[in-house]
């Protein structure tokens, strides 16, 4: 089954919980190589983007949740975190434009868009130890589930897979971008937290589609 | 934790407001979105320099807003970049026509918010142009790194810039100053305790009593390494044993020699640190001509200190001693 705006909202609510509910975590990794604003922060754009969702009418498409997330924590979050993570919401946006349901096919355009604008505004590469190294593999497993013929709960669960593999794959890493890079080899052994973040809310992705599914018990 | 804090979550919002209160002949605050403006911006003809980033490091950058210097500052949460929304405000509120220069310290979320901001002022018709200050010398390995990180540098940028600004150069020419200012500066800083982020309650690195983490950002996050603690004359030297090559400076050069504190540092100490570093430029042939000892960046209670030397020519020297009207910096007005 595909999912639509309903889902897109639920990833939101779901996302806050899960950030609010790691806070503390997201905090420890970062203290130990970044600066340890990284939970306060997303927790503090997403509370607001939660408040937000109330602004959303009842035709909202889900390329309208998206485009609420990306300008609410782009206006909330600061650091490096916002603009990256806002323009990966603007992307997404802009990859469900015109859509009111989103199939396989149409997650993964979501998915690589917001990759891609994360690879843009912050010009990381795979293997810098950044949040790109959970976004890439999730791309890269949300691809090949929709081409093997999945649905949309299984392609996003292929990607919350991932993306959590990536970001325990990140702790061996030396960082090359961001604050951790002034750490240079002390910064192996330390999971990334933005790598972390991203499996939260890729995380929540998936769940938002599995209670989709079984909401309409398919 | 012992602060002189309310809510954590209110720290910010609360200085700012009793900075507004000490200083409403210099400054305007405005509170949301939050940003520090000079009382009579914008200033008709004149090319307006915003500045901004994450709190913690009074008094940058709000410190700095009035007269010769800059004309907005945007505070961030603390050592959290502001957002694009509050740059992008500030950038409306003292653009007199005459373009925005914004002075970005490099700092990976400074640099993203600033650059997002830039965007969208740049699609409302503001003539924009970034200088982003990288003038500390302990990142050796900028290709696999975010690069040199900007520090002490950045108040004499603001200060240089700002006074040409005030002369009336247009927007081009302020901001060649500035990057030139920023490519003559170099700093370097060493911490001997680390800091507590409010809202974090935590310090944010570790040392031991006996340790010093040599050659750190304006965060007190790590640069080279963490050595073993040694005397006031052997710290400055070690940081000039860096600084100085980097440039390099020169006998027969002119230079301004900053001595910054961390935030947690006696003013005494600074001035040994200072007084061994004068010694050293005078045994190297290179002539302190200006002199600025204190808390100027500095990373919230930290002790430590931190050099910048700028090489200065008679053009600097003059916009250097050009009438200044802010909270921290103040002469001939």
């Amino acid at each position: 089954m595909d999912v639509d705006s309903n889902w897109a909202t639920d990833w939101v609510r779901r996302s806050a919980d899960a950030v609010a509910a790691h806070k503390a975590d997201l905090a420890a990794l970062d203290r130990a190589i970044g600066d340890g604003d990284h939970g306060e922060n997303l927790d503090r754009g997403y509370r607001a983007a939660l408040a937000a969702l109330d602004g959303l009418g009842d035709d909202a498409t889900p390329a309208d949740a998206l485009m609420l997330v990306a300008t609410t924590l782009i206006s909330n979050v600061g650091g490096a975190a916002g603009p990256l993570y806002g323009t990966a919401f603007l992307k997404a946006s802009g990859a469900a434009q015109g859509l009111d349901e989103l199939g396989p096919s149409d997650v993964v355009a979501i998915l690589t868009a917001a990759r891609d604008g994360i690879v843009l505004r912050g010009k990381a590469e795979p293997g810098d130890k950044t949040m790109v190294d959970a976004w890439t593999p999730a791309v890269e497993a949300a691809s090949a589930a929709a081409a093997a013929g999945s649905d949309v709960r299984a392609v996003l669960e292929a990607a919350a897979g991932a993306a959590e593999r990536g970001a325990v794959d990140t702790e061996p890493l030396v960082a090359r971008k961001g604050r951790a890079s002034y750490l240079g080899e002390r910064s192996a052994g330390h999971r990334d937290p933005g790598a972390e973040s991203t499996a939260l809310l890729l995380r929540a992705a998936a769940e938002a589609a599995a209670d989709a599914a079984e909401r309409r018990g398919s | 934790m012992k602060k002189l804090i309310n809510d954590p979550v209110d720290v910010v919002a609360e200085s700012v407001a009793g900075f507004g209160a000490a200083h409403a002949d210099i400054v305007r605050v405005v509170a949301d979105p939050l940003h520090v403006v000079r009382r009579d911006a914008p200033v008709a003809g004149k090319v307006a320099l915003v500045s901004g980033g994450g709190s913690g490091h009074e008094p940058l950058h709000a410190g700095y807003v009035g007269h010769g210097m800059l004309d907005a500052a945007v505070p961030g949460a603390v050592f959290t970049s502001p957002t694009p929304d509050r740059i992008l405000a500030a950038m409306q509120a003292v653009d007199a026509g005459a373009g925005v220069l914004l002075i970005v310290k490099n700092y990976t979320g400074d640099v993203l918010n600033f650059e997002t901001a830039a965007e969208l002022a740049a699609a409302q018709g503001i003539d924009v142009r970034t200088v982003v200050t990288d003038d500390d010398v302990a990142v050796t390995d900028s290709l696999y790194t975010a690069g040199r990180r900007g520090t002490g540098g950045t108040v004499l940028v603001e200060r240089i810039a700002g006074a040409a600004a005030e002369r009336g150069d247009d927007l081009d020419a302020v901001a060649s100053i500035a990057a030139a200012v920023n490519a003559d500066a170099r700093s370097m800083g060493v911490a001997l305790t680390p800091c507590t982020v409010p809202h974090s309650g935590e310090p944010s690195f570790a040392l031991a009593e006996d340790e010093m983490e040599f050659g750190i950002g304006i965060h007190g996050e790590p640069g080279r390494e963490t050595l073993p603690m040694e005397a006031a004359d052997r710290i400055v030297d070690r940081l000039l044993d860096v600084i100085l090559p980097d440039l390099p400076f020169a006998s027969g050069d002119r230079v301004l020699l900053m001595t910054d504190g961390m935030g947690g540092t006696p003013l005494a100490e600074l001035y040994i640190a200072h007084r061994r570093a004068s010694e050293r430029l005078a045994e190297e042939g290179i002539e302190v001509v200006r002199s600025l000892v204190g808390d100027h960046v500095t990373a919230l209670e930290m002790q430590g200190c931190a050099l910048t030397v700028l090489r200065l020519d008679d053009e600097r020297i003059e916009l250097w001693d050009a009438p200044v009207q802010t909270a921290s910096l103040r002469w001939r007005r």
